[in-house]
């Protein structure tokens, strides 16, 4: 233990993107109240300046990686990779919430302070060698998610999606807790090394209680990364929730979750993986299943992707439970792929359900194209990647994980996976079928010309998916030197 | 000797206290039971030499939140609810809830201090100073950034209920 544990120079210099961004989220609520019109685009930009400028602090501290606040905070490639990775999704999520705002009426004081924070959450996720700061972040970072998922109190939808977040996220989160206190009784710590440091003379028989709190965190990160069988919340949530809320929702707080389930149960409980390696496979295997089946009969577009959002998650899991550092970097490049083309798709539907939300049914999808060939062609991008056709960054992020699971001999999973990524190219096309073979409905007449903001909201995960289809290797190499620690 | 009794007397106030707080039907009642049960846990803090968690326990629990479950109960019209048919249909559940902790309870109390792996390292050494010395030494060295952020937390939880109360947002 330290004995003067001022915090230093390098140990500020470590937490500055999470200190900006806590910074302009405090700083915006002090200029709410001054602020006359209520969907001011002011707050607006001064988010995505605060957002950039964290990425570029961010990635300028990876060249100085290393420890902070007496290994409280571990920044390396992994933390850096994950802190440029939701700040990214940050950008994209302010982009579309500027005309979503304006047409709804929000607030978009509360909206982007509230955003900020829980980035500023998800940051210190990434970036967290100790339970008690992982555990601290994920609050942080849920607690603003839920009040997001319900911003419009007005709307019943919003507040059922809200109410049901709050209650079973604090029911995760509990269980969550319930395993970081048996883990701190089983070993007399709670950071990350040294969990695993002493975890690794036990790999053989681990004691009862460091395997029952390996099962309690994986209930709670489970729910956090809505994996089946915790995943009841999510259709209900990102259906109810404003539309760039569930893009959000869909993104960033899922990666910090994963990014947090890859460094637990990669390092603390990397020696006792062969014992939580079957838990993984079954929830992984389960969440595709039923993600993708389910997805096939709704008839709500934002219902739809967040079944698709489950059986995501499903094949993220799929690279953990190979258990390998190739795993681990195949589940990165996933993370950032599937940002990009669900927030665009999630962009599509915010700037298709007009005032009151009340296009996002699948059938309002009639006849886009030929309203708006350019918003038409950008969801064709967003669902071919998100089916996983070559060229885009979906082909490569599937082809990545599948890969490491072979390595790893899950042929089974494989095989499985596999098989449910072709069931879900139907409901997927389902939706081009809708714009491209119909005369245009109601909603495709009424939808209004692209503003600039949304332009952009569209352009840059498009651009994105096909960088990463056409270039993969450069995230791709990226995410496996951060990958490293994990050994 | 004197620490047995006393401890008994604590824990008779605690269960009696939880006791009373589900039995009693009158509302301010209950609220004034639980900070009966509540000042035995603070008791049995100062048992175990835990005098912050002792100061905490009253400031906070039996001050602060116990006030405010006060105010809820005086401004919410709560005689409706007394006035209802109780009804208990769950009790199947509750029954195997109470019997699986019991036959927990009756395992650990049957093995003892082995049944748990508990590493050395977890307990708290013995130390020449004070229990609230030791927390203040921790908090402000070794878990200064928890202790700190832990602050944005709270100031997330007060905006967040703000927007979700305000009239018009």
């Amino acid at each position: 233990m330290p004995v003067n544990a001022y915090p230093g120079a390098t140990d500020l210099l470590r937490f500055l993107p999470e200190t900006l961004l806590i910074l302009a989220g405090t700083l915006i609520m002090v200029l709410d109240p001054l602020v006359k019109r209520r969907s001011s685009p002011l707050f607006g930009h001064l988010t995505l300046l605060t957002l950039i400028a964290g990425i570029a602090v961010a990635i300028a501290g990876a060249s100085n990686p290393g420890p902070a606040f007496g290994g409280m905070l571990m920044v390396d490639g992994f933390a850096t990779f994950f802190r440029v990775l939701v700040m990214g999704v940050g950008i994209l999520i302010v982009l579309p919430s500027y005309p979503f705002l304006a047409r709804q009426d929000g607030e978009t004081g509360a909206f982007h302070a509230l955003l900020l924070f829980s980035i500023s959450g998800q940051c210190l996720m990434a970036s967290a060698s100790d339970l008690i700061i992982i555990f601290i972040g994920l609050e942080i970072s849920s607690i603003s998610s839920y009040v997001l998922a319900g911003f419009f109190r007005d709307d019943k939808r919003s507040n059922e999606a809200a109410l049901k977040y709050f209650l079973l996220g604090s029911f995760a989160t509990a269980f969550f807790l319930y395993g970081v206190a048996l883990i701190y009784g089983a070993t007399g710590t709670i950071n990350l090394d040294a969990v695993r440091r002493s975890i690794g003379p036990l790999r053989a028989d681990p004691p009862v209680m460091i395997v029952a709190a390996a099962a309690l965190m994986f209930v709670g990160l489970g729910f956090k990364v809505s994996a089946s069988p915790f995943q009841m919340w999510a259709p209900d949530v990102y259906q109810g929730a404003p539309t760039p809320v569930s893009a959000f929702l869909s993104a960033g707080p899922k990666a910090a979750g994963f990014a947090i389930f890859l460094r637990i149960f990669l390092t603390a409980f990397g020696p006792i993986g062969a014992h939580w390696e079957p838990l993984v496979w079954g929830a992984s295997l389960l969440s595709m299943t039923v993600g993708n089946f389910a997805a096939l009969t709704q008839t709500n577009f934002k219902r739809m992707l967040a079944y698709s959002s489950i059986a995501h998650a499903g094949y993220v899991l799929v690279a953990l439970a190979a258990r390998s550092q190739v795993g681990a970097a195949a589940a990165m490049f996933y993370l950032v792929a599937y940002a990009c083309m669900n927030i665009g798709a999630f962009a599509v539907v915010s700037h298709l359900s007009g005032r009151g939300e009340k296009y996002t049914d699948i059938e309002d999808f009639k006849g886009l194209a030929q309203k708006q060939p350019l918003t038409a062609a950008m969801l064709t991008i967003f669902l071919l990647s998100l089916i996983g056709v070559p060229l885009t960054g979906g082909f490569f992020g599937k082809f990545y994980i599948f890969r490491a699971a072979l390595e790893s001999h899950l042929v089974w999973l494989t095989v499985l996976g596999l098989l449910n990524s072709a069931v879900a190219a139907y409901y997927y096309l389902r939706i081009l079928v809708m714009m491209y073979m119909h005369e245009p409905g109601p909603a495709a007449e009424a939808v209004e010309p692209l503003s600039p903001a949304m332009g952009a909201a569209l352009i840059l995960p498009a651009l994105g998916t096909l960088v990463l289809g056409i270039f993969p290797g450069w995230v791709l190499d990226f995410a496996g030197k951060s990958s490293e620690l994990m050994r | 000797m004197i620490d047995t009794v006393l401890f008994y007397a604590f824990a008779l106030l605690v269960l009696g206290g939880g006791l009373a707080t589900i039995t009693l039907r009158n509302a301010v009642h209950c609220a004034i039971a639980l900070i009966v049960s509540l000042l035995g846990v603070a008791g049995l803090y100062l048992l175990q030499q835990a005098e912050f968690l002792f100061a905490v326990q009253i400031v906070l629990y039996v001050g602060g939140i116990m006030l405010l479950f006060l105010f809820v109960i005086m401004l919410v019209n709560l005689d409706q609810a007394a006035r209802e048919r109780q009804f208990n249909r769950q009790w199947v559940v509750a029954v195997t809830a109470v019997a699986v902790v019991a036959a927990e309870i009756g395992y650990f109390l049957w093995r003892g201090k082995a049944a748990f792996h508990i590493a050395e390292n977890a307990l708290s050494p013995a130390s020449a100073l004070g229990n609230t010395e030791q927390i203040a030494d921790s908090l402000f060295s070794e878990y200064l950034l928890p202790f700190e952020i832990a602050s944005l937390l709270l100031l997330v939880a007060v905006v967040g209920s703000v927007v979700m109360a305000k009239k018009r947002i």
